[in-house]
């Protein structure tokens, strides 16, 4: 152990020679590598002289593959081939993505949904990858060598099986990871360091596919991320989409083709982008039937079509608020993240919840890659003046499915990771040999309402009565934010574990809903928890009573029989149907009905006992 | 590397007692994190980069521990060999299941009604209520080590801390 003292980085071999790390801000509409030169974060432009690589992959005829500018000049003339916001397949099922208009054929496939392209089926981990490797080629042509790693930025919000598909697509791409780290975390840093700023923060962070919010304590170099919550299928995009969906009602379009699909998606980004600085704006096209569109919108009707859009970037701040225990006013400073924050109604909402005008002087796009860029310099151990921590949470609960279909929450949401828990679960039958362990993120109460990550088996348990076994489930989430899992039956030692790798999941959709509906729902939850211990408590105790009958049915009589067996029918009829007090009323009875027997069998044993027998053999 | 073996007291220096500095603990938290964190170790070997895992995962642990009050008091009962019976024992006096009852009638009318004023002001009552069971838990594990009433406080502080979680989840349900 003595080894930690020694080895710290950055004071080990070679210690004045600057190693080459980069901060990568893998968007969804564009991407970025920086990297701190001189003491300084800067973006890295391309030999064009552009910073910005539109997240944009074109598989192209005989195997060309095309990333960024020219791919995204591809788009309007391929679009099934051009594959546009990766981001949103990363670590989805096909169920998850149903409601996004694109013009992709998708495969699904257990963990992932791939996509159909000319140069075969590629899964959004793939595709992804592509993106990174131009970013890493860039680094290390403009920096002059190898990178020893790089720190990804993910949305804050983003799950494990996201999270995993990220540093997948990463590893993929030959790059070292040395953190994912969270987006608006990223921004804190570079406008913590920027201000010298202490306090309470919130980062406001509207990227083209993803929102999320987190609230920051900064004290003395340390940057404490005290709440986080999001949306990870709301941006930018969904503004385009508002736009588009306009053009179509305006030109009385239905259904059309992928090419003017697309064709109208990018008039729409363009039209949302020119509304910034001006009042109204001019939509022109030429479809591919030869129909011509011209039409006039005007800010006004944009934000008034987009409403609903901006008030539901404010929920969640206002809940992340309330999980961080604190109120408006002691915000000091809101600062704003991602391209689509440069919309003026965004701006003017954000000014009228908190009363102050937010914090804008990085530039939006950039200011995640120049904090991820300052965070790699860091862990790869080039250290300057500043030493400073960042303590970051995990988004949502984490728990295990237990008897009923409900959720045990095992580490809850918002808690600082590194960090492990354990907890203890039993078997639930006589001679019980394996135990299913399912992993699940959310914060609802039922399986059924939360994102499943992995299935494991714990087998060979030894036989034991019900109630016996100790099996200790231990949750380990690292700084990455990623779960492994590991099981181990305490008595025998026998252990299980798994990397938690995405296995089917739900949509982001789910994942806000089911946030908001342990909020709204709470009361069916409870009601459900009840009908479902009740349904457990009753099969427990029906398998208990039929053990006792199989093994000591000669202590009763015949009609002593009947009336039990009638009260086990009456309670699993009672199971069977949908009212815990009716199932609780039928145990009880159940219990009574077989006090006589149980003494009985009580007196057997201490008979049996006095005869030497140990008690666990009766 | 750290002591696992200590007590969480002892990892941040402070007193092995209920009542306690918490600007002090927060202090020497930063302090231990700062320097066991895995961002310490992001290129150093596997071996070091575990330990330093395992560390900084010990550290928050400790330190959530010793943050709230619950999870406080029923540390120091544990250190002093006494059971809580939080899951056991469900035996509660008249009086505060009574109170339990009318609170929780309180928060449906309010939520029902959905009255968030209502809410808050129940919210506010029941962080007075819990800071004066709080205040009772330093005066019974500090100075009188009377560990079996403690233990009592402790269960009645978790009906508490859910009946402040159910306030809470139903502003919120009103409210979004």
């Amino acid at each position: 152990m003595a080894l930690l003292q020694i080895s710290e980085p950055g004071l080990s071999a070679a210690p004045h020679q600057h190693r080459l790390a980069v901060g990568i801000d893998l968007g969804t509409t564009n991407s970025l590598v920086a990297t701190v030169k001189s003491g300084s974060a800067v973006c890295l432009p391309d030999h064009d002289g552009r910073t910005l690589l539109p997240s944009v992959v074109h598989y192209g005829l005989e195997n060309t593959l095309l990333v960024g500018h020219a791919a995204q000049h591809k788009q309007n003339e391929d679009p099934g081939n051009s594959i546009v916001s990766v981001k949103r397949f990363m670590g989805r099922g096909i169920t998850d993505i149903a409601d996004l208009a694109t013009p992709y054929r998708f495969v699904d496939e257990p963990g992932m949904l791939k996509l159909v392209t000319r140069a075969g089926v590629k899964s959004p981990v793939e595709v992804s990858s592509e993106i990174l490797k131009n970013l890493k080629h860039r680094a290390e042509e403009s920096l002059g060598g190898e990178l020893v790693g790089a720190v990804i930025t993910v949305p804050a919000y983003f799950d494990d099986a996201q999270r995993q598909a990220t540093k997948d697509a990463a590893k993929l791409a030959g790059l070292n990871v040395l953190r994912l780290l969270n987006e608006p975390t990223a921004a804190a840093i570079a406008y913590g360091l920027d201000n010298a700023s202490e306090g309470t923060y919130v980062i406001y962070d509207l990227g083209g596919g993803t929102f999320d919010v987190s609230i920051l304590e900064l004290t003395r170099g340390v940057f404490e991320v005290r709440a986080t919550s999001g949306d990870s299928q709301l941006g930018g995009d969904d503004f385009d989409h508002r736009i588009y969906c306009w053009i179509l009602e305006q030109a009385d379009i239905h259904g059309p083709n992928a090419n003017d699909q697309r064709l109208l998606l990018t008039r729409a980004r363009e039209a949302k982008e020119s509304l910034t600085d001006r009042d109204s704006t001019r939509i022109t096209a030429v479809l591919s039937d030869g129909a011509v569109i011209d039409l006039e919108l005007t800010a006004e009707q944009f934000h008034k079509m987009t409403a609903h859009q901006i008030s539901k970037t404010l929920l969640p701040v206002k809940k992340a608020l309330r999980d961080a225990k604190l109120t408006i006013e002691d915000v000091k400073g809101v600062v704003l993240v991602g391209g689509a924050t440069r919309m003026p109604h965004v701006r003017k909402a954000v000014r009228e919840l908190f009363g102050q005008e937010p914090l804008t002087n990085l530039d939006p796009d950039k200011v995640v890659a120049i904090g991820a860029a300052i965070q790699a310099n860091v862990l790869a151990g080039n250290k300057g003046d500043d030493e400073w921590l960042l303590l970051d949470v995990i988004p949502l609960s984490l728990g295990l499915e237990t008897m009923g279909g409900l959720v045990e929450k095992v580490i809850p949401r918002n808690s600082t990771i590194p960090t492990a828990r354990a907890q203890e679960f039993t078997t639930f039958k006589d001679g019980q040999t394996a135990m299913a362990i399912h992993v699940l993120q959310g914060e609802r109460e039922l399986v059924s309402d939360c994102r499943s990550l992995a299935r494991f088996e714990l087998r060979g348990i030894p036989p034991m009565v019900a109630g016996a076994a100790r099996i200790r489930v231990t949750f380990q989430v690292d700084a990455d934010g990623l779960l492994s899992v590991s099981a181990k039956e305490q008595s025998s030692g026998i252990e299980a574990s798994i990397a938690v790798k995405p296995s089917y999941g739900l949509s982001d959709d789910e994942i806000t809903r089911m946030l908001t509906e342990s909020m709204t729902h709470a009361q069916v939850d409870v009601q459900a928890r009840k009908l479902a211990e009740a349904r457990v408590e009753a099969e427990s105790i029906v398998t208990a009573v039929t053990v006792a009958l199989d093994t000591d049915g000669q202590l009763i009589n015949v009609a002593e029989r009947a009336e039990i067996d009638a009260a086990i029918a009456n309670l699993n009829a009672a199971s069977a149907q949908d009212d815990a007090n009716a199932i609780i009323a039928a145990t009880e009875a159940l219990n009574a009905a077989t006090g006589e027997f149980a003494s009985r069998r009580m007196d057997a044993a201490v008979k049996r006992g006095l005869a030497g027998h140990k008690i666990t053999e009766i | 590397m750290i002591d696992f073996a200590q007590s969480h007291f002892a990892l941040f220096a402070l007193p092995p007692t209920f009542a306690i500095d918490g600007k002090a603990l927060d202090a020497c938290y930063r302090e231990q994190v700062s320097r066991y964190h895995p961002d310490k170790f992001a290129t150093a070997s596997d071996f070091d980069r575990r330990a330093s895992l395992q560390a900084a995962t010990h550290i928050n642990e400790a330190y959530q521990t010793l943050k709230s009050a619950l999870p406080r008091a029923r540390y120091l009962l544990q250190l002093a060999g006494v059971d809580t019976q939080e899951e056991t024992n469900t035996a509660m006096p008249m009086d505060f299941l009574m109170a339990q009852m009318e609170w929780r009638e309180s928060i449906a009318d309010a939520k029902a009604s959905k009255n968030v004023d209502a809410l808050e002001n129940l919210a506010r009552e029941m962080r007075a209520e819990m800071q004066a069971l709080e205040d009772k838990l330093a005066t019974q594990i500090d100075s009188q080590q009377d560990f079996a009433n403690a233990a009592m406080s402790v269960r009645k502080l978790r009906f508490m801390e859910k009946l402040d979680q159910e306030i809470g989840d139903a502003i919120e349900a009103v409210l979004y």
